[in-house]
């Protein structure tokens, strides 16, 4: 590989965005109008980029007590990076019991 | 015997009460979580649950798990029910059964408490003039 075709991949690579997926619950339901819905998201973001852009996009997420977000039927701290195939779910207060 | 279900029928107590049974038992502690009729004065008329079902799985199996750990309780049912509830229904049953009475209460007021706090359900209440999530806001 020259270096040019290096750059291209490199590029591709930061510059690529994937379509999410996304569950919603509970109140998180009602603030999305529906029960899923698909976010486009520039590769590796992140559970916290996630949750800046949901606040961005609507804004109500702001106003809840708090919300978590699950991967893969886990808790995500903010750090934890999303792939494309993942199994992402807004978890809005629960309330259980 | 940790036996954890999440259904979309009636909870049973005798249920719970027998899956916990073990001859070594020597105390046997059941919460019944039932819906009530009013919220700060407010005349409740039925409740909805819905639940992010794999997970609120996984979650209440970690809370039997640390129940198991913490105070030896391996015999525990948690059963947490889901759709539309009418007043006086039970909503949840946690039943635990320990070899002395003191884990037994210890284990289960944990798995309640804990359960309120992570595991993936929620709940609507209905009024006669609106509904609303309950603990979304602050």
């Amino acid at each position: 590989m020259n270096a040019f075709g290096k750059y291209l991949i490199i590029a591709n690579y930061y510059f690529y965005e994937m379509d999410i997926e996304i569950l919603a619950f509970g109140i998180a339901k009602d603030i999305v109008n529906g029960s899923s819905f698909t976010m486009q998201l520039p590769a590796e973001s992140t559970v916290g980029s996630l949750k800046a852009q949901l606040c961005a996009t609507y804004p109500d997420f702001e106003r809840l007590a708090s919300f978590a977000i699950a991967v893969n039927e886990a808790y995500r701290q903010d750090d934890y990076t999303i792939s494309d195939k993942d199994e992402v779910v807004i978890i809005p207060p629960v309330s259980g019991g | 015997m940790i036996d954890i279900q999440l259904k979309d029928v009636p909870l049973s107590t005798e249920e719970c009460n027998q899956l916990v049974a073990f001859a070594g038992a020597g105390g046997t502690v059941v919460f019944v979580g039932t819906v009530r009729d009013q919220t700060k004065g407010k005349k409740v008329v039925r409740l909805e649950f819905e639940a992010y079902k794999p997970m609120a799985i996984s979650e209440m199996r970690k809370i039997a798990e640390v129940a198991k750990e913490k105070w030896s309780a391996d015999k525990i049912a948690i059963h947490h029910r889901v759709g539309v509830l009418d007043i006086g229904e039970i909503a949840v049953i946690i039943a635990v059964a320990t070899p002395h009475r003191k884990a037994a209460f210890e284990a289960c007021e944990y798995a309640i408490d804990t359960l309120k706090e992570t595991v993936p359900i929620w709940k609507k209440e209905i009024f006669e003039d609106g509904e609303v999530w309950v603990a979304a806001h602050p």
